[in-house]
């Protein structure tokens, strides 16, 4: 197979980063399997050290660390996952259509996502989060529709040149509609580097998910979840109870292996030989 | 120079309008809540009474653009309402705090340039030696961490492991300079490292990019020195693109701060924001929010003034 083929030639980085990313997806997905004690569930005592029973000890209210962690795992990637896929749609879309009309549409969209760049996202969340509140749902639409911002870009920028293609003016003076224009004639053209933006919007949606949770305004309590989990532990530090440093540690692992596999992909993509 | 100042009137028009439609979607943000602000934050229970008393409280019982305009004109003035938390006026407790930001941004900036600049000069020089990759793979980890875990890490070693600095960043008046500065000693190299490695990279990649054009090779095929070719060829052309680099990275910087004060207790603006969303307190949201807006857009703005000035080919658009 040619994904076996591809495995086979890639570097010592991109097979690190791609263990990384098995691991926890693998752990996102079998939590329920794998973790010894359930989510919430109180097993001890406050910041019990590590042990056979607890791997990695308990948490400031005396829960399971190390399932915290794998549950962690599974709430905080499927929540930026779906995240990306979200703003994907929505900035796909919107840029395949901004670069097929032209014109007016072009222009009015463009501005409006001009001046969503030009404010910072983190500001821009905290505020609507402070309208909309810190639901699971509000946070992802939200999240979801500033990162759109940069994949209306990139997507616009992509299908502006693949629309003057001669296989797209053939559809067009076939009387195709705009619909199957995009879907059939643009999309497949522009999915490599749009694969490479997915992973790195992925990176940026998942640090920022973190950094909301961590805040104390992403997902809420009892829902495990690293950012928050962080912010939780974070007291015991002053006394040398170093826990919170578990899921920050998970957070930054799974971005450098995020980060490994699309340095890989861009390498592969650029077409560079060494 | 009419055709440098027309440009440059051109970008601050540009920067004040994107100004006035961000105070403009700040504003609408809170009108366009289902059903009522009021309502929402008081809840279902609340009395018919009390959720008119608020409404008033927060202007709501006028049409929407007269408020608009009172809001912008009054936050002009320095007036930015009272605080639905405890009162206050908003601007007596942005006042302090706003300063403090600055400080604490201005004191990582004064650290975080000369150093990236001159690490991002030195890895382009040295391309593929050692120096350059080791360099590279630090500055990629310290981008993927989160900066809290930077910041978690350096109270782990710097403050609990070794005593040397407190681990929560209290200043007040009273303090001394240097006092101060022992204060924020952790935040503010949280911050450093954060945006050095961007800066630095970003900077190496500008360098990379100019000693790879025509001009530099035929400098070189001249036989003139390298130190030369690198003061006097090379910097001129690298100064836009990283006078660029810096003025992106200082509105980065301002706005990255949100985080590193909440981890340090840090009395700054962005501990003050996050503490008004959770506790929905729209009037200070809004006012600090409008505030770190300015000072990002104003950052980048300056950043397009000042690669318009340095750079004399960006001034005859074709």
């Amino acid at each position: 197979m040619a994904f076996f083929k591809l495995l086979r030639q890639s570097p010592l980085s991109a097979r690190i980063g791609l263990a990384i990313i098995l691991i926890n997806v693998f752990a996102a997905i079998f939590v329920p399997f794998i973790a010894p004690y359930s989510e919430t569930e109180i097993v001890g005592d406050v910041w019990i050290s590590a042990s056979i029973d607890h791997f990695l000890g308990t948490d400031h209210l005396g829960r399971d660390l190390f399932t915290r962690l794998l549950y962690g795992a599974r709430n905080t990637i499927a929540i930026a996952f779906v995240t990306t896929l979200l703003s994907f749609l929505i900035g796909t879309i919107s840029g395949f259509f901004a670069a097929t009309l032209g014109g007016w549409t072009d222009l009015t969209m463009s501005r409006i996502v001009d001046i969503m760049m030009a404010f910072p996202t983190l500001i821009f969340a905290l505020m609507v989060l402070s309208v909309t509140g810190t639901s699971v749902p509000a946070l992802i639409v939200v999240i979801a529709l500033l990162d759109s911002t940069r994949v209306y870009r990139l997507s616009r920028a992509v299908a502006m040149d693949i629309e003057v293609m001669e296989y797209v003016e053939a559809a067009r003076l076939r009387g195709e509609r705009i619909w199957w224009l995009m879907r059939h004639e643009i999309l497949p053209n522009a999915m490599p580097p749009l694969v490479a933006e997915f992973g790195l919007r992925f990176c940026f949606v998942f640090l920022f998910i973190a950094a909301l949770s961590f805040l104390g305004l992403g997902i809420q309590p009892p829902m495990a979840d690293w950012g928050g989990m962080v912010r939780e532990n974070a007291g015991g530090i002053s006394f040398g109870i170093f826990k919170g440093l578990w899921p920050a540690g998970a957070i930054a692992f799974l971005t450098v292996g995020v980060n490994l596999i699309i340095d890989w992909f861009l390498h592969i993509a650029s077409g560079l030989k060494d | 120079m009419d055709s440098l100042g027309k440009m440059v009137a051109k970008r601050v028009a540009l920067g004040l309008t994107t100004l006035i439609v961000i105070s403009l979607l700040i504003f609408l943000g809170v009108e366009l809540l289902p059903g009522d602000v009021a309502e929402t934050i008081l809840g279902q229970s609340a009395l018919p009474e009390t959720v008119e008393a608020f409404r008033r409280e927060l202007k709501l019982d006028l049409p929407p653009h007269i408020r608009y305009f009172t809001w912008l004109g009054d936050f002009f003035q320095g007036d930015f309402g009272n605080s639905l938390a405890n009162k206050r006026p908003v601007a007596q407790q942005i006042g302090w705090r706003f300063a403090n930001t600055m400080f604490l941004a201005a004191a990582a900036a004064v650290i975080a340039v000369p150093l990236a600049i001159i690490l991002g000069i030195l890895a382009a020089l040295y391309r593929n030696s050692l120096f350059d990759r080791f360099i590279s793979v630090v500055t990629l980890s310290t981008i993927s961490f989160p900066e809290f875990f930077v910041a978690y890490i350096l109270i782990a070693l710097l403050s609990v492991e070794i005593i040397l600095f407190p681990s929560i960043s209290n200043i007040n008046e009273q303090m001394s300079f240097l006092e101060k500065i022992h204060a924020i000693f952790l935040p503010c190299m949280t911050l450093t490292l954060v945006v050095v490695a961007h800066m630095m990279r970003q900077t190496r990649a500008a360098i990379i990019n100019i000693m790879a054009s025509p001009f530099i090779e035929m400098a070189r095929l001249k036989g003139i020195k390298r130190a030369r070719i690198i003061v006097l060829h090379a910097l001129p052309n690298a100064l836009s693109p990283v006078i660029n680099v810096v003025a992106i990275n200082l509105a980065y910087l301002v706005v990255g701060v949100v985080v590193v004060e909440v981890v340090f207790v840090y009395p700054g603006l962005g501990q003050l924001l996050v503490d008004s969303v959770s506790k929905r307190d729209i009037p200070v949201v809004q006012a600090s929010g409008l505030i770190f807006a300015a000072i990002y857009i104003g950052l980048n703005l300056l950043a397009d003034v000042l690669s318009i000035i340095s750079n004399p080919r960006l001034r005859n658009p074709k």
